[in-house]
């Protein structure tokens, strides 16, 4: 156990990449100490008064009590190599990384940050989709999100998108996919309807690999597929290529 | 009790229901031996009852529209084409790959100018639902519509969309077509538009399918239209585990025309004749055709720029959101 932790969750003998919180994934990403959060103090409201079995305070409460997070993304200012850049980091312990209004609105002031700065955009996604608990709202989220993303896309400055297992629905069909480059884990989930909704729709059995990263490459939908242990240097290289 | 009150409770609440009625038992024994009153609990079990036969009601009203929504007896997007436009031409395919049915495009005149038009179709009888895939878009679909909404901004051409689908086709070869980047893009070229965009929600607003269409400059839609992120089944399928939450979900989406107003995700209601739609067609084809000119009237002021911005920051104004100093603390401030 304590090789695999070390091994950054990563299975020694079967490369399987393991689920990997936010927090932990930005100390093994950015130079020491460099990171600066944004926004740490927003929190999501109950606007729908949505409730299922549980209300959506209790949720919310609960997904805190149990991850130490405020919400399914972290945001903030890091530097790789030395070299300044605007990171956010989903969390999908976090409600599924669901992105409702917060997880929004942290990534247009992210957005806005890698513009007034001109530093390259990076954002590791994992989510099971938008927020149903939020609605329509969440739904929004999705159009707010591209926009933000393509603000900064427009200012000729990079923008990485990192695919970890899982990134679906609303997410995977917004701001992760409109990147000028798209990464991903190995064997990362990646996909719009999940396979078991697929399988649902086809009535058979679908490929082993369906939505994997192996696949999506093949069917050319992302640009690489890289290992944990390689991811920072990588990024830094793909920062050091767009010269910013 | 009232039995009959029973049976209108939706079977999620039974659990709690069940909890509080055995208490109840147990307390009427206890009065049997002390001669104690229990009134109160009974008045407040009761008053719990109410409650939940109201949200039930709730319910079955917004079931009720969310059913009028997909009534495939109300006017659909071939029937706006033809009702509204003049000289209407459908243009096909992707360029790419293939052609999807579920999506109609083509160039036609309103009031004497040329708009692109741009459309879920989701068929009237067995046959038509099979070819038009139930309103269900593969990714051909989602990039035929980029592709005409590329030629439109070309020539300056307004683009005026149509939506009503229950979502994305969840398919496998739509998948490795890139399903979500196709949806991705859309919405991403819908933000670099020059040209106004109008976005009429005729049906059904299902998710990721819908909003591939949706982001204009002016959103309307229709009284018994819906919008939401995800249909109230599969909403009850996650949250509920089964399909007994249907009801409930609908409620709890907030996916009506009022909802979506007081969310303000939309600009407009546009109000349907007694009954709805599939009453009157024509009429509700003519209202359609009022707006359309009217909103484009008003959007023809501005320049691709203006526009630009426009939606920008519409659609990154929304949300809603609080800031807290203290965690743990946050639901209670």
């Amino acid at each position: 156990m304590e090789a695999f932790r070390e091994n950054l969750r990563v299975c020694p003998y079967c490369n399987y990449h393991d689920y990997m919180g936010c927090r932990e994934r930005i100390d093994i990403t950015v130079d020491r100490d460099s990171f600066t959060e944004l926004d740490s103090d927003m929190v999501s409201v109950d606007i729908l008064k949505f409730y299922d079995l549980k209300t959506y305070p209790d949720r919310l409460r609960e997904a805190m009590e149990k991850t130490g997070l405020r919400e399914a993304i972290i945001t903030g200012e890091a530097a790789i190599e030395g070299k300044s850049i605007a990171l956010g980091v989903m969390d999908f312990s976090f409600m599924g990384g669901s992105m409702g209004s917060v997880v929004g609105e942290k990534i247009k002031n992210l957005a806005d940050i890698s513009i007034e700065r001109n530093i390259p955009l990076i954002i590791f996604s994992a989510s099971g989709g938008a927020r149903m608990q939020e609605g329509i709202v969440s739904l929004m989220q999705m159009a707010k999100t591209v926009s933000s993303v393509r603000r900064v896309m427009d200012k000729n400055i990079p923008y990485i998108s990192v695919i970890t297992n899982p990134t679906t629905g609303g997410v995977s069909a917004s701001f992760s996919t409109v990147a000028h480059i798209i990464i991903a884990e190995p064997k990362a989930l990646f996909c719009f309807a999940g396979p078991r909704i697929v399988k649902q729709t086809m009535k058979k059995d679908i490929p082993q690999d369906f939505g994997l990263s192996e696949r999506n490459l093949l069917n050319g939908q992302i640009d690489m597929i890289v290992d944990r242990k390689q991811m920072r240097e990588n990024l830094a290289k793909i920062i050091r290529l767009f010269g910013k | 009790m009232d039995i009959k009150k029973l049976a209108e409770i939706p079977k999620s609440y039974l659990k709690e229901m069940i909890g509080s009625l055995s208490k109840m038992e147990k307390l009427k024994k206890f009065r049997f031996f002390s001669g104690i009153h229990f009134t109160d609990t009974v008045e407040a079990i009761n008053k719990k009852l109410e409650g939940y036969s109201k949200v039930n009601r709730e319910s079955n009203n917004v079931w009720r529209k969310v059913q009028l929504s997909r009534d495939e007896k109300r006017p659909q997007c071939r029937d706006y084409i033809n009702g509204i436009f003049t000289d209407f031409i459908e243009l096909s395919g992707d360029r790419l790959t293939g052609e999807d049915h579920s999506v109609i495009s083509g160039l036609g005149k309103i009031r004497g100018k040329t708009v692109a038009v741009i459309g879920h179709n989701k068929g009237k009888n067995t046959r038509e639902r099979v070819y038009y895939n139930f309103g269900m878009s593969i990714p051909q679909g989602y990039r035929k519509s980029q592709r005409v909404m590329k030629l439109a901004d070309k020539f300056g051409f307004p683009v005026i969309t149509f939506i009503d689908t229950p979502g994305a086709y969840a398919g496998l070869e739509a998948e490795d077509n890139g399903q979500s980047g196709a949806i991705a893009q859309s919405i991403k070229l819908m933000f670099e538009l020059r040209v106004p965009l109008v976005a009429v929600l005729i049906g059904e607003g299902g998710s990721g399918g819908a909003l591939a269409l949706a982001v204009g400059n002016e959103i309307a839609v229709l009284e018994n239209s819906t919008y939401s992120v995800i249909s109230p089944e599969a909403c009850s399928a996650i949250l509920w585990k089964d399909a007994s939450g249907t009801r409930l979900a609908a409620r709890a989406l907030k996916m009506t025309s009022k909802d979506l107003s007081r969310l303000e995700v939309i600009d407009r209601v546009i109000h349907e004749p007694m009954g709805g739609a599939h009453n009157e067609p024509k009429r509700m084809i003519r209202i359609v055709k009022k707006y359309l000119s009217d909103a484009l009237g008003r959007l023809g002021k501005y320049s691709g720029e203006e526009l630009i911005l426009q939606r920008a920051q519409k659609f990154e104004n929304m949300g809603y959101f609080a800031r807290s100093k203290k965690p743990g603390q946050d639901k209670e401030s």
